[in-house]
């Protein structure tokens, strides 16, 4: 277990050094087993404490039973929970018919740029990992985002030695990735060294399906599986080659690094 | 045609970090792509929906594609910024960094090197060994990237001849030599045709070593770093419920429960009294490096970001100033006119570069070919000296990695990284060595200067007034104490004429500096019972007017800037608030008082850097508020007394 303790060592003093530098920050939690994780390493960081809000994009899509755990976490670990939405492109309509991109830019990049206006974040901590999908490969731990919410991956700043990005011009913000070195197996293997509790939608309940990742209902699909432990889940990934988001519809072509360059998470 | 390995251990006992570096164009990506796809590690139907799009697009297939995520970088065949790409065998969960080779994208190759613990550094057998080559090298010794190992590539394209092989080797062998880096291994591969990467190649026999592979297996990540003594740069000091944490990363070295701690550059020392951790049971009671902790002392003391713990048996250094090999890669090149923030594992500081001694050219690393230039531009590597604005805790990067190396920033930018090769003696240095041991061996009582802040209302610090002399700075340091004192403070009000007939009765004119020392060990004294002093400095500084009577001759004294920052380093880490005062007129009168003398002439005198300016200030009144208001902001003064006020003991 030696190299999820580094991981931790390290996700930890980002954490510490975001806390440090960021006055006006937040984080992301979707309530997945990533920025669950994610949750998690920050009580770690400040020793039971969240010392800054939680924010969730609520699509209106997501599985009903994801905002019961929310909401039960939020009240049992005192979290200060802040929920967004972009109410004005629910209201015309807005759903995955008129296209994932549009529904996904609409419902969350949008949603998110509409939070963060609203509250002012300088920093915003997310769960991202590199083995996700082939553009989170490139990030950084602190990776900037201008005004417009948008990525310059062509020119993003040096990370040496966990010396950190930590100023930037007003108007603009910083994406924090305190996940990035983590694998989806090492997701799960720490939920079970440190038994977080996890949705039981990543469990087969009899069914023989499970789901793999967590998005919006119409938009995420369960794979085909036995796995109803975390064990069996671990042994799962190993033997896999199918892609952790094969189940997830708006990664197809060149779906993520368009929604990602104008500032999906 | 190589075949495919797998790998059947799925327990993982480790993890290491390698980077993947060399010239533009002498295949990267390609070994990336191959080593994934010979060992069976690629998602399934990866390799087919790359091989669709290219096809679409008409062009031949490569490995390369499999990790160039961006369109530019497909449509281009060139990788702009470093991919992590995750990779297990044998045991270990690998993060290969493949680092872009063209020199434009240098800033993200050194990037993903700095993240590594290992590198494969490839060469084209065609090309040779090429500059890039030797600066890709030169900066994985600064950055730190101690295991090596050179992949030869592309030996189909020159028949899988060993003679060229062996010049290529030879060559570069010779190149590292000079930096102190051994090559783990030299290996001979092609990795478009996957010889020598997962499977030995049949077409070159004479290669008895192994293949690229094999030699990841080969790289140590066992870290030495727990065996040196202790580094601990404070991160953060936290107080969410009844604990005080102090928090941290240790750098090297091992720290355990009962330990007693000194702190650099304040020289503060306390006693470990818990670790602490959440959702440990029961809690840790030692800790090593490379583990992020929090920690609480037994003592409450002031203790700010950026010191560094250690055992008082192995101390860091500490200066003002350090000599370092600096590689740039800001937009607009170093200047030694502009100031720049020197990052320093948790210290952020102020500084300039005072000299640029030599730019380090990586075809030719030999002292004896110096190369002067006034600036550093982007991408060049060289040998410069630092000077920041205030002493900070350091070692030489041959002894520690982590505490030995520092970024440049340059606005909102890191801009640049160093490592610390010789530390400088600054003008302070004779003094600080006396503070820091004076401060070792000093005998506490129980009270903490804590106690004592909370008791008077009051952190204990020292206001100095300097400036030109009749420019009101005794008047001004009068009202500041009379007003202090009506609030219920604990000030005190030292002219350093007072120590003249007495303490420095045995000191001639000349012995400005020791002067200025026995009033800084004076001020130690006072400031360490809790007070809030206030001085002027005029009894240190030259005579900025002549007086007319023949009673008195002229000071000598030394320039303020040097009074102020030897008081300063007497007095570390106590608070110092300077105030300057000036005068664009000849003052007829104080405060309506008249003077008794003529009107003073003025010598020239250059005035300093000073948290709060006058010039010529005729309400003094308002000017003490401003001196109370900024002693407030500082967080020296608590806003209303008695009533439990809260200090900052952190930044």
């Amino acid at each position: 277990m030696r190299h999820l303790r580094q991981l931790e060592d390290q996700s930890v003093y980002i954490f510490r050094e975001a806390y440090k530098h960021f006055d006006n920050l937040g984080m992301l939690w979707s309530m997945g087993k990533d920025s669950t994780v994610l949750l998690w390493l920050a009580r770690k960081a400040f020793f039971g404490h969240v010392p800054f809000p939680l924010l969730h994009v609520d699509t209106s899509y997501k599985i009903p039973s994801m905002i019961e755990y929310r909401d039960r976490l939020a009240r049992e670990w005192r979290l200060n929970l802040v929920v967004g939405q972009n109410k004005k492109a629910l209201a015309e309509g807005m759903n995955h018919e008129r296209g994932r991109v549009e529904c996904c830019t609409a419902l969350k990049t949008n949603g998110l740029k509409l939070l963060l206006e609203e509250k002012g974040y300088t920093g915003i901590i997310l769960g991202v990992r590199a083995d996700e999908e082939s553009t989170r490969a490139k990030e950084r731990y602190f990776s900037p985002r201008d005004k417009n919410n948008d990525w310059d991956f062509r020119d993003q700043p040096p990370e040496l030695w966990d010396q950190f990005k930590t100023s930037f011009p007003p108007n603009t913000h910083i994406r924090i990735h305190p996940l990035l070195d983590w694998t989806e197996i090492n997701i799960w293997e720490y939920i079970k060294l440190e038994n977080i509790p996890f949705m039981d939608l990543y469990l087969n309940r009899g069914d023989g399906t499970r789901y793999r990742s967590l998005g919006c209902a119409p938009c995420t699909f369960p794979i085909k599986s036995t796995a109803s432990t975390v064990d069996e889940i671990i042994e799962e990934l190993r033997a896999t080659k199918v892609a952790e988001r094969a189940g997830r519809a708006q990664d197809e072509g060149r779906g993520m690094e368009l929604l990602r360059k104008d500032g999906y998470m | 045609m190589a075949t495919c390995k797998t790998d059947t251990t799925l327990d993982v006992r480790d993890r290491m970090n390698i980077v993947i570096v060399g010239s533009v164009d002498h295949g990267k990506s390609t070994l990336l792509g191959r080593l994934y796809a010979d060992t069976g590690t690629l998602p399934e139907g990866k390799v087919e929906k790359i091989q669709a799009i290219c096809k679409q697009q008409g062009k031949e297939f490569e490995y390369a594609f499999l990790f160039d995520a961006f369109l530019e970088e497909q449509q281009q065949g060139v990788t702009i910024d470093t991919a992590r790409t995750f990779f297990q065998w044998a045991g270990r969960q690998y993060i290969i960094i493949d680092a872009p080779g063209h020199k434009e994208f240098l800033k993200n190759m050194v990037s993903g090197a700095a993240r590594a613990e290992a590198a494969l550094l490839l060469i084209d057998a065609l090309e040779g060994v090429r500059d890039q080559s030797k600066r890709h090298g030169l900066l994985l010794s600064m950055l730190g990237v101690r295991q090596v190992t050179v992949v030869v590539n592309k030996m189909d394209l020159v028949d899988y001849r060993q003679e060229t092989f062996a010049l290529i080797e030879k060559e570069y062998r010779a190149f590292l030599s000079q930096l102190d880096v051994t090559p783990q291994f030299v290996i001979p591969a092609s990795a478009k045709r996957g010889d020598n990467i997962a499977t030995p190649s049949p077409h070159m026999p004479w290669h008895t070593g192994p293949t690229v592979l094999e030699s990841l297996a080969q790289f140590s990540s066992e870290s030495e770093k727990a065996e040196q003594p202790l580094r601990f740069p404070l991160q953060d000091v936290y107080k969410f419920d009844a604990r005080r944490i102090l928090t941290g990363r240790i750098t090297s070295g091992r720290l355990k429960v009962g330990d007693q701690v000194i702190f650099s550059p304040s020289n503060k020392s306390a006693v470990v009294q818990t670790l602490e951790a959440f959702n440990v049971d029961p809690p840790p009671t030692q800790t090593q490096a490379g583990q992020s902790v929090g920690i609480t002392l037994d003592d409450q003391i002031f203790v700010e970001r950026g010191e560094i713990l250690s055992h008082e048996g192995s101390l860091p250094l500490v200066s003002t100033t350090f000599r370092a090999n600096l590689f740039w890669l800001g937009r607009r090149p170093l200047d030694m006119e502009k100031p720049y923030l020197v990052r320093l594992a948790t210290h952020e500081v102020e500084c300039r570069v005072a000299e640029i001694h030599r730019i380090v050219d990586a075809d030719n690393l030999s002292l004896d070919q110096q190369q002067t230039s006034a600036v550093v531009k982007r991408n060049e590597v060289a040998d410069v000296t630092i000077q920041a604005k205030a002493p900070l805790a350091f070692d030489l990067y041959a002894d520690f990695e982590t505490t030995g190396r520092f970024v440049l920033v340059d606005d909102y930018d890191v801009s640049g990284g160093g490592i610390i090769t010789e530390m400088v003696a600054d003008r302070e240095e004779t003094l600080r060595i006396e503070a820091r041991q004076r401060d070792f061996a000093w005998v506490k009582g129980d009270v903490t200067l804590a106690d004592r802040a909370k008791h008077y209302g009051h952190r204990a610090a020292l206001v100095l007034l300097i400036g030109p002399d009749t420019t009101g700075k005794t008047f001004l340091a009068k009202k500041v104490e009379s007003m202090l004192v009506a609030e219920g403070r604990h000030v005190y009000m030292l002219d350093p004429e007072n120590l003249r007939r007495g303490l420095d009765a045995d000191l001639q004119e000349e012995d400005a500096r020791e002067t200025i020392r026995r009033y800084g060990e004076v001020a130690r004294l006072l400031i360490d019972t809790g007070v809030l002093l206030i001085s002027t400095t005029n009894s240190f500084t030259p005579s900025t007017w002549l007086r007319t009577g023949p009673s008195t001759g002229l000071r000598a004294g030394l320039p303020a800037d040097q009074v102020v920052e030897a008081i300063r380093t007497l007095v570390h880490p106590a608070p110092v608030l300077t105030v300057y005062m000036s005068q664009e007129t000849t003052p007829s009168s104080f405060d309506g008082a008249p003077f008794d003398f003529a009107p003073p002439r003025y010598a020239q005198d250059r005035p300093i850097e000073a948290d709060l300016s006058f010039t010529g200030p005729e309400d003094f009144t308002r000017t003490a508020h401003d001196v109370l208001a900024a002693l407030k902001q500082k967080g020296i003064l608590a806003e209303t007394i008695g009533n439990q006020p809260v200090f900052q003991f952190s930044i």
